[in-house]
């Protein structure tokens, strides 16, 4: 109706209305504000530029075979980040293997069986486990869980399970099975919360209709509502994923320190996060420390791989409405 | 038939009861972590342990006043540093963003929340640490800014957005411009928000070791200014509890004991003010 009066309508000039924007303060608060939220994109590029710059000389020198050289010698000037890879993956894969199973099911409780008040509780302490300093994991895993790995655990699991390689081999306590142990831990708080508020948004039809049509609890729950969130869920296993990567302190403490890769999970080893952590400020000539920078590089790029996967995941489900299943 | 609705309901039953297990392992977490703390810590909290200076190795004694006031110093100039930024970043996502370059600003800050605070270090030391040639608070507090700023602009702006569209409506009705709007309605109404995003920050950065390692370094002393090699409670904590000495140990669990205090505190506070204030409705 009102089309044919807003084409008539003279353009109006550009000059004074911004003039105007300009009087009032409006542009100048944007300005400001804009200057701001800028320099969070310079800070990111930044960050991603000299990481880049800064790794040049191994990157040069070793090009890809910087990720498949297994060989870390500083004496010799041979860097190879192989064993720091395959010890952030295994540490992080041990962690996604306790705390997903854990974490879901803490969730599930959480959302579809506590009562309101009693899961509003329980996730104020889930919340306050997320708060906790990573180097206070790390005294404790170091005080606490060494001992009992190498004590009671790591023995029992060489008793029942050493004929496989993962579980044969001499015991230190220090290792990557300590080292996914406390980032199960740790990745736990992530993994519960994000999965209870995606089960939190199935909407309740979902469950009255399974139960209608004579499901128990369970399988309501498990074929009908989780199956619904699992976007969500695995939002939050990646979301726990990238956070067991990037973990430094608990890690250092516990996992060993060998740049060398081993089968046996009893065995100690090295992550990128710890290397770094260890050897950054000791680094002597530039092409140990840019070795070093190099890793960091390695671990940010995996981090933002699973993060964006992580978000993907998450916008997916948040986005989708009611109507699909 | 009936046979299998029995197993049927039993299964229900147990796996029920599993996602209870489940659940209640993971808040038993919080709480052995805790026990275990205090239990270990609480003897060695004492007046030494807030007012000297940290003994050489291997010698019994002393405490860790150098790194209090360190982490004190290191946490205030990224507070100063990062809030403000932080702040104006989210209020510009929530009320000026378009939708390309806030979406941008959106996805950088999310990825800057994301980086490995290990990595964070690495590029502190760079731009910081290298030109000046020594550690100093400078860096560690620099590390820590850019680790507030996007967890405060991102809190800001989910804050600031579930402020109701009617009454940034109302205030422009009223002929205020749109800064003003801002500054004395939405701001207002979504503060006690806003405050609950930057305590959880604070709080956050202030447990982080990582990042400090090589910025802020370590010290036996007191720091007397920001140029200079800084202990902080993190850092402390880390070297004390990896020396071979017992009485190091000892030390750690005291220190490991006051800053999780102080850093769940914090987050009781914090949940605290946004539970009473109803000011931000969803």
């Amino acid at each position: 109706m009102a089309t044919s009066a807003a084409v008539s309508a003279p353009p109006p000039s550009r000059a004074p209305a911004l003039l105007q924007r300009l009087r009032n303060g409006d542009e100048v608060a944007r300005l400001i504000t804009l200057a701001f939220a800028s320099s969070i994109l310079l800070v990111t590029v930044g960050l991603i530029y000299q990481l880049w710059v800064t790794s040049a000389l191994p990157r040069h020198k070793f090009g890809f075979g910087f990720l498949t050289s297994s060989l870390w010698n500083p004496v010799s000037g041979q860097f190879g980040a192989l064993p720091f890879i395959y010890g952030t993956v295994i540490t992080s894969l041990i962690a996604l293997l306790v705390a997903v199973p854990l974490g879901v099911g803490a969730a599930i409780f959480l959302s579809e069986l506590a009562p309101a008040r009693i899961s509003s509780i329980f996730t104020f302490f889930i919340e306050l486990l997320a708060a906790v300093p990573s180097v206070i994991y790390g005294v404790l895993a170091l005080f606490t869980l060494v001992p009992l790995m190498r004590d009671y655990v790591e023995p029992s699991l060489k008793k029942t399970l050493g004929f496989l390689p993962l579980f044969s081999g001499p015991i230190y306590g220090f290792g990557y099975l300590t080292a996914g142990t406390i980032l199960a831990i740790m990745t736990l708080p992530f993994i519960i919360s994000i999965s209870r508020e995606a089960l939190l948004d199935v909407p309740t039809e979902q469950r009255e209709a399974a139960l209608a049509l004579g499901a128990t609890r369970w399988e309501s729950t498990w074929q009908a509502v989780v199956p619904y969130a699992r976007l969500g869920i695995f939002g939050s296993i990646f979301l726990g994923l990238a956070r067991a990567l990037g973990e430094t302190m608990a890690v250092t403490m516990v996992i060993g320190n060998d740049p060398s890769i081993h089968a046996s999970l009893f065995a100690p080893g090295y992550t990128i996060a710890a290397a770094i952590a260890n050897q950054f400020s000791e680094a002597t000539g530039d092409l140990y420390l840019q070795s070093l920078v190099e890793l960091g590089l390695v671990l940010f790029l995996l981090t933002i791989v699973i993060n964006a996967l992580a978000r993907l995941l998450i916008i997916a489900t948040t986005r989708r409405g009611s109507a699909q299943s | 038939m009936t046979l299998r609705n029995r197993w049927r309901k039993t299964l229900s039953y147990c796996m029920l009861s599993l996602t209870g297990v489940c659940a209640v392992v993971a808040v038993s977490m919080l709480f052995l972590l805790l026990g275990y703390l205090v239990y270990n810590g609480w003897r060695s909290v004492d007046w030494d342990f807030f007012t000297k200076l940290p003994k050489s190795p291997g010698e019994t004694g002393g405490g860790m006043a150098n790194a209090i006031v360190g982490s004190v110093q290191i946490i205030l100039l990224a507070t100063i540093a990062g809030l403000p930024v932080g702040f104006m970043a989210g209020i510009y996502l929530s009320e000026f963003g378009g939708r390309t370059f806030a979406f941008l600003v959106r996805y950088m800050a999310d990825l800057l929340n994301g980086v490995p605070s290990i990595v964070i270090g690495i590029f502190a030391y760079a731009v910081v640490v290298v030109p000046m040639h020594i550690n100093s608070a400078l860096a560690g507090g620099f590390a820590l800014a850019l680790m507030l700023i996007p967890i405060t602009a991102r809190s800001t702006e989910q804050f600031m957005n579930s402020v109701p569209q009617t009454l940034r409506e109302g205030a422009l009705a009223l002929g205020a411009s749109k800064w003003k709007a801002i500054a004395t309605v939405v701001v207002p109404a979504a503060y006690r928000g806003i405050a609950t995003g930057m305590i959880l920050g604070v709080a956050r950065i202030a447990g982080e070791t990582a990042p400090l390692l090589f910025t802020s370094g370590s010290s036996d002393y007191m720091s007397t200014g920001f140029t200079q090699p800084t202990a902080s409670l993190p850092v402390m904590i880390y070297y004390r509890a990896t020396a071979p000495w017992e009485d190091w140990h000892r030390q750690a669990w005291a220190a490991g004991m006051v800053l999780l205090f102080l850093v769940l505190l914090a987050n009781v506070a914090a949940r605290l003010i946004l539970s009473r204030g109803i000011a931000v409705q969803k």
